[in-house]
């Protein structure tokens, strides 16, 4: 085989495998798509899941799984922004830095099970809060802070550097150069990181068996304060997520309806986690364009 | 600079160290505790180090009239590591190949369809990944190849499709990283795009690309809920492809809300959870080691 035909037989190799990719990732949302728009009415994402008979909806779940995430982004997002601010621009290289970095990369990589078993003996344990919601947010704080973190440090030296060197010549101090320069420029690349942090917990379920628990109590809608034992709001009270029901209803549910239920959950499920990507590209474009 | 500014300078200062220290204090704490709670069988219930990690029988409830309880982790490490090797391997080509098209053979198209595609099917949560594979790869390995369906091949597939945005991105990267003079002496003495992908290309980024495929790797041996899912959780030692198996991960998240705390049978859960922390230290050390080779060469 001479190089040339080697070539076009390579070239047709390797668009091969980008349909390939492509075709999988089509069948795999069409697929959930296909069979969540069998299932989903106003019923099933409103009422609440049933213990053994069919027709049960993921009402709570739902409310769980954003209450979770909203939460968890409360904790996460002061803390690893400030902790980027820190490696941007307040590290120097040295062990410190070495160490940090050490740390960041470990938590980043370790499995999610594990914090979710981390979060069981400090957040659900130690604290006698038991399976909560709390101790649920925290578990995700911990899955999420790594990558907050990384994202911060990148907006913020992504920034053009005549940028802060214009500030402190006009005789800014540091730590205003950061707040009223360097942060609102970082902010779209900022905005757009953690709205793609927001869809990746969304889905998580291995840290939450654990922690945030495998159940929801009926909650009351119409009892707000979150000292109520049924208010949706209060953070102490058990709630089962949407990805853990799917997994749950999977293993260890008595309901016949296991596949449209579960049908149902998965769809809920990608059209979020759709939506927070598409929010993400649109507010990186649109605040792109308006920095100019 | 006047007070309110120091002042301002100093609480800035302070509080973005405290939260990079909080980070280092979440980070020894959970190594402290995962590891106390996880060498407990050994130095509390006293068992032996050889019938944790050289046993395969995983008997955690059997009456001392039958021999007694057996903590044997072994069908749970081989599980894990026979069903993450084998993810990698399944999407090694596919990610490597979709990492060259988009870096050389069609950028324009690559980077507005593939790209996304492959962020897209990085944001599918792995319970969606696990429940689609018990609806569709189950049956149809049951239907095709006989068996259970529940198998290292339906865990394996699940997983490659899970890690490949993982190695897909990290290759791109490295690709797009490689100096362009490489491409230029290629062309300039007359190679064919593809003898330049094999022979200058891959090897160079091979370092980057052999980064991605461990992350991949790490990744595919931590996750839980997808492989407990369509794996069949059985104790034993695959010996076939269409044998089910088990992992750690899948091991923890069956028995640890029904076991008491303290007792032998849950500190062995907590010993497999230490294991997945010792194997995720190994992964990043790897990396280390096969990234710094890239530099030096």
């Amino acid at each position: 085989m001479n190089a040339r035909t080697a070539d076009k037989l390579a070239t047709g190799m390797f668009w091969a495998g980008a349909l390939t990719v492509i075709a999988l990732l089509l069948f795999l949302i069409g697929y959930i798509l296909y069979h969540g728009a069998k299932v989903i009415d106003w019923h099933f994402l409103t009422s609440p899941p049933t213990n053994i008979a069919a027709g049960g909806g993921i009402g709570p779940q739902i409310f769980n799984s954003f209450y979770l995430l909203v939460l968890s982004m409360l904790i996460t997002v002061p803390i690893g922004l400030l902790a980027g601010v820190y490696m941007a621009e307040y590290a120097k290289n040295g062990p410190l830095v070495k160490i940090i970095r050490t740390c960041i990369e470990t938590l980043a990589s370790l499995p999610s099970i594990v914090v979710g078993l981390f979060g069981l003996i400090i957040f659900v344990n130690m604290t006698g809060w038991g399976y909560s919601i709390l101790a649920g947010a925290f578990a995700l704080s911990v899955i999420n802070l790594p990558f907050i973190v990384r994202v911060t440090e990148e907006s913020i030296t992504g920034v053009q550097k005549e940028y802060k060197e214009g500030s402190l010549a006009l005789g800014a101090t540091k730590w205003q150069t950061i707040v009223k320069v360097l942060l609102p420029t970082a902010f779209p690349g900022l905005i757009t990181g953690f709205v793609i942090s927001a869809g990746r917990i969304f889905g998580e379920a291995a840290a939450l068996l654990y922690t945030a628990g495998m159940s929801s109590p009926n909650l009351n809608f119409s009892r707000w304060l979150p000292t109520y034992p049924t208010s949706p709001f209060n953070p102490f009270r058990p709630g089962e997520t949407l990805a853990v029901h799917i997994w749950k209803v999977n293993s260890e549910s008595l309901i016949p309806d296991v596949r449209a239920v579960a049908d149902g959950s998965a769809a809920v499920l990608i059209i979020v986690v759709l939506l927070f990507n598409i929010l993400a590209r649109w507010i990186g474009r649109r605040m792109q364009k308006r920095m100019g | 600079m006047n007070l309110k500014n120091v002042k301002n300078e100093l609480i800035g200062k302070w509080a973005s160290f405290l939260c990079v220290a909080l980070v280092i204090v979440l980070t020894i704490s959970i190594i402290f505790f995962i590891a106390s709670k996880g060498l407990a069988i050994f130095f509390s219930n006293h068992i032996s180090f050889s019938n944790v990690f050289l046993n395969t029988d995983w008997f955690p409830d059997r009456s001392a009239a039958e021999g007694g309880p057996s903590f044997g982790i072994l069908p749970f490490l081989a599980g894990s590591i026979v069903v993450s090797l084998f993810a990698v391997l399944l999407s090694a080509p596919l990610s490597i190949i979709s990492a060259f098209f988009i870096t050389e053979i069609a950028p324009s198209i690559g980077q507005r369809f593939l790209q996304p595609a492959v962020e897209l099917l990085a944001g599918i949560p792995s319970v969606v990944y696990g429940w689609i594979g018990l609806s569709v790869l189950v049956p149809f390995i049951r239907s095709t190849f006989g068996g259970l369906g529940v198998s290292v091949l339906a865990a394996g597939l699940v997983l490659a499709v899970m890690i490949l945005p993982t190695t897909v991105s990290v290759a791109t990267d490295r690709i797009k990283a490689l100096p362009n003079s490489y491409k230029e002496a290629s062309y300039a003495l007359g190679s064919t795009r593809w003898q330049l992908i094999r022979r200058v290309l891959f090897p160079a980024a091979l370092p980057g690309i052999m980064t991605g495929l461990i992350l991949g790797l790490a990744r595919a041996f931590g996750e839980a809920l997808a492989v407990q899912m369509v794996l069949g959780n059985v104790r034993k030692i695959p010996h076939s492809l269409l044998d089910p198996a088990t992992t750690l991960t899948s091991g923890i998240t069956m028995d640890m809300g029904y076991t008491a705390m303290g007792s032998p049978w849950n500190n062995a859960l907590w010993t497999m959870a230490l294991v997945l922390l010792i194997m995720s230290f190994f992964f990043i050390i790897i990396i280390r080691l096969v990234s710094k080779r890239g530099v030096n060469q």
